[in-house]
C-alpha cells in the first residue's frame, strides 16, 4: 500500500494522523482510499463536481502528477503520495 | 654543480608549456562570457593583484597554489594559463599544476608587463579596507567567495519583505556577510509577542517601529550596510516602485495575497525571489527566478480557501523555525549574489522540525501560467497581484 502524507493544515480530518497507508493502484484510487479512511478530507481534496481542488498540489514521490497523468498516474506499494498545501506564514 | 635560480627557471620553462599575450588576449577576445574555455589564474602575491589584474582572472598567489588551486580550477583537464609580473613565477608553478596532475597548462610570457605594454586591457579591483578584509576574512578564504566575491556582496541590494520571523534572521546574516544595500519592508511595530522568534528585535524596542529596531541592530552588527526602510504595507499602489532595483528580493511575509503579488511583480521586473513560509514546525523554500525557473505561481496557481489557510492571523510557530528557515534563505540570497552553487531554483524543500526531516520536491515551470508564461510587457498592472477575493482572504479567514 502507498503511504500518503498528510499536511498539517488536514490533520485534523485524519485524527491528527501524519501518515495514512491507503490501497489503489493510480493516484486517484489512493485519495478515494484516505477519503473512506477519513470521510472529513473529501471536501478539502476533492471539489463538488469529483475533480481534485485546483489549489491542492499532489506529488508522487518527487514529482507533481499534475506533470505526470494526473488522477490516473500509476502508483506501486512503495510509493509516497504527498498532498502539498500552500503555507504563507512569515 | 647545484644551478643558479636563473639556469633553475631556464630549465623550468623547457618543461613547461608557454604562451605569448596575443593569444590569450585572442582567446579572451573571443570567448564572450565563457573565456573560451581558458582559466587565467594570476599567480602574483596581493599587494600586485590590487594594481590590476587580466579579466575574469582567479587569483591563487604561487605561495597558497597547492592549497587553493583546486578550489579555483577543480577540473584537471581544463586549459589553464598562468601569469605573474614578467613570467618567471608563473613557469614555476606551471610545474607545480603539471605535477599535481592538471593536463593543458600554459605560463603566459612576460607576464602582465608585458601583457600592459601591448596596451591590452587590465581591471583594477576595488580595494577592500583593511578593516573590511579583517571583518570578511572568513569569506576571504573560502574559493567560492574570494574578495571579488564579497565585492559582490557590497555592491549588492537586497529588499526583505518582512523583518518579522523569517526577516529577522535573514537580516542578520546579511548584514554579518556584508550585503552592501538592504532594504526592509514592514508597516508593523514590534510586539511582546514577536520575541519568541525575531531575533532583530529587542524588549526594549516594544513599540518601536520594526524597520527602526531591525536597522538598529544590523548597523551594530556591521556598520557598512547601508539599511533602506519602508515602514509601510506593500501593496499593489507601491510594491513596483519599491522593489525596483533591487537584486534578490527575500519573501517572508505573512500572507497569500501579498506573495501573489510579489510574484507577479517581480516575473514582471525579472528580480529573483528568494521564497520560504512556515507554519507549526514546517517550513517551505524555494528560489522563484523569473523565466529561468518556475515561479510562484506556476507552484500554486490558486490560493487555498481561507479555511485552509491560517496564515492571516495569530497562528502558532516553533520559534526556532523561522531561525531554520531564514538562515536557508540567507543562504540562497548570498550564492545567488556571488553566482556560488546550484541555487535552489525548481525545486522545494521542505523541512519538517518534528521528524527532522528534509524533503526535496521537483517544481515544474507551467507553461499555461498566468503569468509567467508571457512576456514581462504583457503583464499589465491591472492584472497584478489578481487574487480571488483580494481584500476578503483575511477577513474571511478570521
Amino acid at each position: 500500500m502507498a503511504k500518503v502524507r498528510i499536511p498539517p493544515v488536514l490533520r485534523s480530518s485524519t485524527s491528527g494522523e501524519k501518515e495514512v497507508e491507503a490501497a489503489g493502484d493510480n493516484v486517484g484510487d489512493v485519495l478515494r482510499s484516505l477519503i473512506d479512511q477519513h470521510p472529513d478530507t473529501q471536501s478539502q481534496l476533492f471539489s463538488g463536481d469529483g475533480e481534485l481542488n485546483r489549489y491542492v498540489n499532489v506529488y508522487l514521490n518527487d514529482e507533481d502528477v499534475r506533470v505526470l497523468g494526473g488522477l490516473e498516474t500509476a502508483v506501486t506499494g512503495d510509493d509516497i503520495v504527498m498532498i502539498l498545501p500552500a503555507m504563507a506564514g512569515g | 654543480m647545484s644551478p643558479s635560480g636563473a639556469e633553475f627557471i631556464r630549465q623550468i620553462k623547457s618543461q613547461i608549456a608557454e604562451v605569448d599575450p596575443a593569444e590569450v588576449h585572442a582567446a579572451l577576445s573571443g570567448a564572450g562570457n565563457g573565456n573560451g574555455g581558458v582559466t587565467i589564474v594570476d599567480v602574483r602575491e596581493s599587494d600586485e593583484i590590487a594594481q590590476g589584474h587580466l579579466p575574469g582572472a582567479k587569483l591563487v598567489p604561487r605561495g597558497f597554489l597547492e592549497s587553493r588551486i583546486d578550489g579555483a580550477v577543480p577540473d584537471r583537464s581544463s586549459h589553464v594559463v598562468l601569469y605573474c609580473a614578467s613570467g618567471n613565477r608563473s613557469a614555476l608553478a606551471a610545474k607545480t599544476l603539471a605535477d599535481l596532475g592538471y593536463e593543458h597548462v600554459e605560463s603566459m610570457t612576460g607576464g602582465i608587463t608585458l601583457w600592459k605594454d601591448r596596451g591590452y586591457k587590465v581591471e583594477v579591483p576595488r580595494k577592500l579596507t583593511s578593516e573590511q578584509r579583517e571583518r570578511y576574512s572568513r569569506h576571504m578564504l573560502v574559493p567560492e567567495i574570494g574578495p571579488e566575491g564579497q565585492q559582490k556582496l557590497l555592491d549588492a541590494k537586497v529588499l526583505l519583505l518582512g523583518a518579522g520571523g523569517l526577516g529577522s534572521p535573514t537580516a542578520l546574516y546579511l548584514a554579518a556577510a556584508g550585503v552592501g544595500t538592504i532594504g526592509v519592508v514592514d508597516d508593523d511595530v514590534v510586539d511582546l509577542s514577536n520575541l519568541q522568534r525575531q531575533v532583530i528585535h529587542t524588549t526594549d524596542r516594544i513599540g518601536v517601529p520594526k524597520v527602526d529596531s531591525a536597522q538598529i541592530t544590523m548597523n551594530a552588527l556591521n556598520p557598512d550596510v547601508n539599511v533602506v526602510k519602508y515602514q509601510t504595507r506593500i501593496d499593489a499602489s507601491n510594491i513596483m516602485e519599491i522593489i525596483e532595483g533591487y537584486d534578490v528580493i527575500v519573501d517572508g511575509v505573512d500572507n497569500f495575497p501579498t506573495r501573489y503579488l510579489l510574484n507577479d511583480a517581480s516575473v514582471r521586473l525579472k528580480i529573483p525571489v528568494v521564497s520560504a513560509s512556515i507554519l507549526g514546525f514546517d517550513g517551505q523554500l524555494s528560489v522563484f527566478a523569473p523565466y529561468e525557473g518556475p515561479c510562484y505561481r506556476c507552484l500554486y496557481p490558486v490560493p487555498p480557501p481561507a479555511e485552509l489557510a491560517p496564515s492571516c492571523g495569530a497562528n502558532g510557530v516553533l520559534g526556532v523555525l523561522p531561525g531554520t528557515m531564514g538562515l536557508l534563505q540567507a543562504t540562497e540570497v548570498v550564492k545567488l549574489v556571488v553566482g556560488a552553487g546550484e541555487p535552489l531554483i525548481g525545486r522545494l524543500l521542505l523541512y519538517e522540525a518534528l521528524g527532522a526531516t528534509f524533503t526535496e520536491l521537483k517544481v515544474r515551470r507551467d507553461p499555461e501560467c498566468a503569468i509567467c508564461s508571457r512576456e514581462p510587457d504583457a503583464i499589465s498592472d491591472a492584472e497584478m497581484g489578481v487574487f480571488p477575493d483580494y481584500e476578503a482572504f483575511c477577513a474571511a479567514a478570521g
